[in-house]
């Protein structure tokens, strides 16, 4: 992997511009300057010496921001009125491609660090406590946009299914393939939820039916669509675009 | 040789004259080059993914090779940036460089001087700033400051919300942090075009250089 070099998997909606070989050669002398400040001892000939300094520096901005986050801080919160129309589709894949899962086929997996894994069909996630929120959604592209959401507290719901409150991180795989995962400690965010609903009504297909992660303590990409399982655990769950080189925590 | 006493120097051995340029500003003028570079072309391909206004930067200007790139060198850079901000602030309120060099920074001064630089007429005395490069750098300074802020407001919209409110929020923070890079660049654009019609500037920003005697 490298952090520098735009991943190869087609992009619709980043579109990062594949770069030619001078401006690669120019980005890495630039680079090799500001790393040249940030560490001593850098070896500025191996190829991948940026990469691993900017990934460093990555996962202390996680520790970083692990210790900035503050449990009981909520994130501002709107009207109705202040809500974006339409609200901007975003993902790895074109609207088009967004998947179309079976709502009453679905069954939220639950599994790792928790005493109950039975599965929950979205009429049992909707006979739980609903909790809504109209908050802004940031993407780590740089646009916002207010947007309404109503579901389940993950954190009640995590205590519902026994999970250990010890464990590090919540994981979530999603139903067109995605992945990601977040702290333990912004999980049990108050205005963490497992949103059900979108605008008042069941959330759009290309917004994350049947269920998705919001939460407005994390960036956009944070916010996983269409989770068709979640688990507890200690090992660092990564994420799609995680493990192409965004900041794994991203925290708001 | 008897036991004559050599004569006693007189005046003669120079009192330490300071530095034009103390080692603490020329090294935290360096980093904050350096640093700056890496933080406005990182910060112009951010800008790239999700332009604020009607424009892009040119991918060639920008660092990173792609957003996650530009991120991660952004908030690597900004600790570079931010630490050496800090070290600089205490050093120039602790030692005195900040009242010293640039204060005070008067209205009719700064007139003064502007006529006097657009007329070409403005001397540029080494270790003495003239009011409009008080002006500019004490404004640039202020800037970086403001840069940071606002920087911060972006980051952390949740734990930093008073910072954001302050700034309008979120999406002003934005515009003020695009505002702020702007006047950075602008003064680094004038900032080169000086050195380069006063040369004579740019070695003891270096080396130190030696401070002409202070005039009464």
């Amino acid at each position: 992997m490298s952090l520098i070099r735009p991943p190869r998997s087609s992009l619709d909606d980043l579109k990062p511009e594949l770069v030619d070989l001078e401006r690669r050669l120019f980005l890495r002398g630039s680079l090799s300057l500001g790393a040249l400040t940030m560490l001593t001892g850098c070896n500025l000939v191996e190829g991948n010496s940026v990469d691993k300094a900017l990934l460093a520096m990555s996962r202390w901005n996680d520790k970083v921001q692990a210790w900035l986050f503050d449990p009981n801080k909520l994130a501002q919160t709107y009207t109705r009125a202040d809500i974006t129309t339409p609200f901007p589709f975003n993902a790895y894949y074109g609207k088009s491609r967004a998947p179309a899962v079976d709502g009453a086929a679905y069954r939220l997996e639950v599994s790792g660090l928790v005493s109950d894994r039975k599965s929950w069909t979205v009429e049992e996630l909707r006979a739980l406590p609903q909790e809504s929120q109209i908050t802004r959604l940031i993407c780590v592209e740089g646009w916002s946009a207010v947007g309404e959401w109503s579901g389940v507290r993950l954190g009640a719901f995590l205590d519902r299914i026994g999970a250990d409150s010890r464990a590090r991180y919540v994981g979530f795989k999603c139903a067109d393939g995605y992945y990601s995962g977040i702290d333990m400690a912004t999980a049990r965010h108050p205005q963490t939820i497992l949103a059900l609903d979108f605008g008042g009504g069941a959330l759009p297909r290309e917004y994350g039916y049947p269920m998705r992660l919001r939460m407005p303590t994390k960036l956009g990409f944070k916010n996983a669509k269409h989770i068709a399982a979640l688990f507890v655990t200690n090992d660092y769950p990564g994420g799609y675009w995680e493990d192409k080189g965004y900041n794994w925590f991203s925290g708001s | 040789m008897s036991g004559d006493a050599k004569p006693k120097p007189v005046a003669s051995e120079p009192r330490k004259r300071r530095a034009i340029h103390s080692s603490i500003v020329r090294l935290t003028h360096w980093i904050n080059a350096a640093a700056m570079v890496v933080m406005v072309t990182s910060g112009w391909q951010i800008y790239n993914a999700s332009p604020i206004f009607d424009f892009k930067f040119p991918a060639w200007m920008t660092l990173g090779g792609w957003l996650a790139g530009a991120i991660a060198s952004h908030f690597a850079a900004m600790w570079v940036l931010a630490i050496n901000l800090l070290v600089y602030l205490v050093y120039g309120v602790v030692s005195g460089h900040f009242r010293r060099d640039l204060l005070p920074i008067t209205p009719a001064g700064v007139w003064r001087d502007t006529r006097a630089a657009l007329a070409f007429r403005l001397p540029h005395a080494l270790g003495r700033y003239n009011a409009v490069q008080r002006l500019l750098y004490a404004g640039v300074i202020a800037l970086i400051v403001l840069v940071v802020v606002s920087g911060l407001a972006v980051w952390k919209p949740v734990q930093f919300q008073t910072l954001t409110w302050l700034m309008g929020g979120f999406d002003s923070a934005r515009v003020v942090h695009f505002f702020a890079m702007a006047g950075i660049v602008g003064f680094f654009l004038v900032h080169i075009l000086l050195v380069m019609i006063v040369p004579r500037t740019l070695a003891p920003m270096i080396v130190g250089g030696t401070a002409p005697e202070a005039t009464p």
